[in-house]
């Protein structure tokens, strides 16, 4: 019944599924067409050499109110920021100021090309010299390129830096340490950049192994990689003696700042010893998500590093005017042009619209929320790392697990039927049933609130009805999904009638 | 303060539920030597009304497509983007997602990318698509290296064709990585060289032939050929595309295509000075588990219905860390989203009309061009609503004297990227023209006017 009712023509979504975009419209419907020809057009197929095509592409056609009313159902099926608190650990899912949104629309930035003359363009350049001065400014690290889409690409980009610096002193290395607790992209980022991961364990308070570290550096080994503050939400307290460590040995110390959220104007990686590393834009500096990019990974290094920068860079001319340029001994480049400049302009009105004291007080929000949240959830979740967290914690869900049956998995699934998004599940790979919170700084006291009462609750159902839980979620648009069905088949586009 | 909705009596509150008096207690775990006692050098937090103004006043410093009449192209193109597309793109529910790793609600997301990946699929007429990539030159290096996963050799041969940036993407990885780059072919009338092409190919082990098609110079290259040639010496055959000109020309699936790539920019997205965009990937359903990025798949729920979920993911960096196919985590979902919607605008009879208006005009263009005696053709070959002419005379000084007469002539050849391997005679007066539907015939009148009286 329901399935029928959320594609019936012209009804408002109801739960339930929808047809594919292709199945709506018919044959002769239009929606956007070409303009009138104002200039002669002779045989398609000679200007093009015998290259046209034969058979039409089986794009939809449908009119205009077809896609709002499609698109709109979709949308409906999703669970964004502005639908309710997300507090997935590591992804930092602040609210996303609307301000940002209308500036990256105007025309002055929405419609310039790449390749127009600099005069055309002050206004982007000096944009662009604004943000990579406050990064520098907030990181403590003077080179800036705001290139990278990713923050797994700052990552790429940084380690193919720090090759280059050391190849430049004939000095090459083949190996990078990352602890346990790394995001799955730092390997992979090594991997593509030519080296060999050593992967070393965690001490028993989560943290950095320095003994282990310091057993494992070597005059081979390029870099050490390390988020700090680290995925179980700690700051490393001998940050200062592992940066010592990894300096000692010639290598590279470079931060991943997937947690620069909480350390805004309180610490800076560049203090640390740390001499490279990357932002994520779309995390700390609230630029949105989109379901999975485009973010921005720009990256900040020492000095000595900055002449290895890919290009080109914004750069400011002593007359004051703006224009492009390359390091001395850059990499060469890591993409086309010159960043994802529409999330640029976002990250620059947010650092403009808050200040360093503003942006001091996001970190500090964010964790007295990720702490508050913490106290109130540890007496019915195992929490492994109990000392003072940052801006994010993890617990377990190991408890729940041993006594009931019921896993992690299971109750992020239930808190869906609570309109809440899960945690981050599974990740660090060293806490077992891992739930890692990020509340943000920009969740009102009332959600945090409601969110804790829900994971009480949830605690509570896990103990009377173990199996209620394990079946959820009832109340979204679909329930549990054959995921193994999914890749055993893979099933990975609408095909037409025929094929 | 902006954004935090916490007040500072509910702020004290949550400080003695946790059990401190000050904030700074909570960072008591940063060591002193490294606490940032000082004010962030950085200017005063703004007001949303002075925050509209500053920005609008940077912007204001642009001049863009709306005030200028463009004929700029070269991987970036001044497209017509359907009122829809940002109508359903700004919907909250879809850009203030992650990326969705709860399928159960985020189908919006899901089925949307599932639609994307069948409509990539259409018009490339590839098997496969994945979610999308960064931009059209990191789609291009993924190419190469599926490609040295695949064939298990590392060495690249590249047209010198392709578009500079791209190559030149291609050789940073190559450098910091396992990839190598074959000597690059030469180029003859504006196409890359097929004897060289093959002379390249049987004399090493060459995982991969790259080529773009349109190329940067606007030609369409010998496709039937290059891809017998690759086949011929073992390599896979990868091309890059322009996505709108499938709207009329044969896909690169109709010459044996592996892989095909390209930058997905002109559906829909704004040009915003060159990013974001999104690059797209498709190929062979034989090679899917070599591909990287994320991908969606269809399946069902516990009560049957259709569902989406992301899937194939044990080749993924979350999954296989150092042995994964990729380090891509976030791709360009958003980007692909506003690429579905125009193409769903569109549909086919649209696309049609759009690349043969762009085809019609850019022909129109450079023939008038021609006709003024102020540029000669470096070459006879085919293209699309793109073309190359060498100007006789200084080509800075023309967009000099057109950019005050209200036109962006083209994109100088020579000012793209300081060195890459033309292997074309006179390229410092070469200029690359766009001419895209929204064009009209009194602004290219206008224009060829304009450059006649220089």
């Amino acid at each position: 019944m329901t399935e029928k009712l959320a594609n019936t023509p012209g009804a408002a979504p109801v739960r339930g599924p929808r047809n594919l975009i292709f199945e709506a419209g018919a044959p002769e419907s239009r929606c956007v067409e070409a303009p009138a020809l104002d200039v002669p057009l002779t045989a398609v197929d000679d200007l093009l050499g015998g290259r046209a095509r034969t058979t039409a592409p089986a794009l939809p056609s449908v009119t205009e109110i077809d896609i709002m009313r499609h698109y709109s159902h979709l949308a409906s099926m999703n669970f964004g920021v502005d639908s309710g608190m997300y507090p997935l650990g590591s992804c930092t899912m602040k609210y996303n100021p609307r301000v940002n949104e209308l500036a990256c629309r105007l025309p002055g930035f929405a419609g310039i090309h790449p390749y127009q003359p600099e005069e055309t363009v002050q206004g982007a350049l000096e944009l662009m010299v604004g943000l990579a001065d406050a990064l520098a400014e907030i990181s403590g690290l003077p080179g800036v390129t705001l290139q990278p889409a990713a923050g797994a690409h700052g990552e790429l980009t940084a380690l193919m830096v720090i090759r280059a610096a050391h190849t430049a002193r004939g000095d090459a290395r083949k190996k990078v340490i990352i602890p346990d607790t790394a995001h799955g992209t730092n390997p992979a980022s090594v991997t593509m950049c030519g080296y060999e991961t050593v992967t070393i364990l965690s001490d028993e308070k989560g943290q950095v192994d320095v003994e282990a570290l310091k057993a494992a550096l070597d005059e081979d080994v390029a870099a050490f990689m390390l988020t700090n503050p680290n995925t179980v939400g700690l700051f490393d307290e001998n940050i200062v003696e592992i940066t010592e460590a990894v300096h000692a040995v010639g290598a590279y110390a470079y931060c991943d700042g997937a947690n620069l959220n909480a350390i805004l104007g309180k610490a800076r990686p560049g203090d640390m010893g740390f001499d490279a590393m990357h932002i994520n834009l779309h995390k700390t500096f609230s630029t949105p998500h989109g379901g999975g990019g485009p973010g921005a990974g720009p990256i900040c290094v020492s000095e000595e590093l900055a002449g290895f920068l890919p290009g080109p860079l914004p750069v400011e001319f002593e007359d004051g005017s703006f224009g492009l340029g390359w390091p001395e001994h850059t990499i060469g480049r890591v993409r086309s042009f010159y960043g994802n400049f529409g999330v640029i302009v976002r990250a620059f009105a947010y650092v403009r619209a808050l200040g360093g004291e503003g942006l001091k007080e996001v970190a500090e929000q964010a964790v007295l929320s990720a702490n508050y949240l913490k106290c109130k959830l540890e007496g019915a979740f195992d929490v492994p790392y109990g000392r003072t967290c940052m801006h994010e914690f993890v617990m377990s869900g190991s408890r729940q697990k041993r006594e009931h049956g019921v896993r992690t998995l299971d109750m992020a699934k239930r808190l869906l039927d609570y309109g809440f998004h899960p945690p981050t599940i599974y990740f660090p790979l060293l806490v077992e049933e891992a739930m890692m919170i990020e509340p943000t700084e920009t969740e009102p006291l009332a959600a945090l609130d409601a969110f804790a009462e829900v994971m009480l609750t949830i605690a509570d159902e896990v103990a009377r009805d173990p199996e209620l839980v394990k079946a959820a979620p009832y109340t979204t648009p679909v329930r549990r999904l054959d995921e193994a069905g999914a890749a055993r088949n893979p099933d990975l586009r609408w095909k037409p009638a025929g094929e | 303060m902006r954004y935090i909705p916490v007040t500072c009596e509910q702020r004290e509150a949550m400080l003695r539920a946790v059990g401190v008096s000050t904030i700074d207690e909570l960072f008591s775990m940063i060591p002193e030597s490294v606490r940032f006692d000082s004010a962030l050098d950085l200017p005063d937090g703004l007001s949303e009304i002075e925050l509209d103004a500053l920005l609008r006043s940077l912007a204001g410093e642009n001049e863009g497509a709306a005030d200028l009449v463009s004929f700029l192209g070269a991987g970036c193109y001044d497209h017509y983007i359907p009122s829809v597309v940002d109508s359903v793109v700004s919907k909250p529910e879809f850009f203030t997602a992650y990326t969705p790793y709860q399928p159960e609600v985020s189908q919006g997301t899901l089925q949307a990318i599932y639609e994307y990946q069948s409509m990539i699929c259409q018009l490339t007429g590839m098997d496969v698509s994945n979610a999308s990539m960064y931009d059209g030159a990191t789609a291009f290096v993924e190419a190469a290296l599926m490609a040295a996963r695949i064939t298990k050799r590392h060495t690249m041969l590249c047209a010198s064709t392709v578009h500079p940036e791209w190559q030149n993407t291609l050789a940073t990885y190559a450098d910091a990585g396992t990839l190598e780059i074959a000597e690059f072919p030469q180029v003859t009338g504006g196409v890359v060289n097929l004897a060289d092409v093959e002379a390249r190919l049987s004399a090493g082990d060459i995982g991969a032939l790259l080529v773009q098609s349109p190329n940067f110079f606007g030609n369409f290259e010998d496709l039937a050929a290059l891809g017998k040639l690759a086949h011929d010496a073992g390599a896979l055959f990868v091309v890059a595309v322009n996505p709108i000109l499938l709207g009329i020309v044969e896909p690169p699936s109709a010459y044996g295509a592996d892989i095909v790539v390209g930058e997905g920019q002109p559906l829909g997205n704004a040009a915003s000075y060159g990013g974001p965009g999104l690059g797209f990937f498709a190929c062979a359903e034989k090679f899917v588990r070599q591909m990287p990025g994320r991908v969606v798949g269809r399946t069902t729920d516990v009560d049957g219905a259709m569902a989406f979920v992301l899937t194939l993911s044990t080749r993924e960096q979350h999954i296989r860390r150092e042995k994964a196919t990729s380090n891509i985590c976030s791709n360009h979902a958003l980007n692909a989203l506003t690429a579905c919607v125009y193409m769903a605008a569109v549909g086919p009879h649209g696309l049609e009309g759009i690349a043969r208006a762009a085809l019609a005009k850019a022909h129109y263009l450079r023939d008038a061009l021609l006709a003024t005696g102020k540029f000669v053709a470096p070459w006879d070959a085919h293209f699309g609503y793109e073309f190359t002419l060498a100007y006789n005379g200084d080509v800075a000084e023309m967009h000099d004297a057109m950019l005050a007469r209200g036109f962006l002539a083209g994109v100088s050849v020579a000012d793209v990227e300081a060195e890459w391997p033309t292997g074309v005679a006179d390229a410092e007066n070469l200029v690359v023209f766009a001419v895209t539907e929204k064009r009209t015939k009194e602004e290219m009148d206008a224009f060829v006017e304009e450059v006649a009286s220089l």
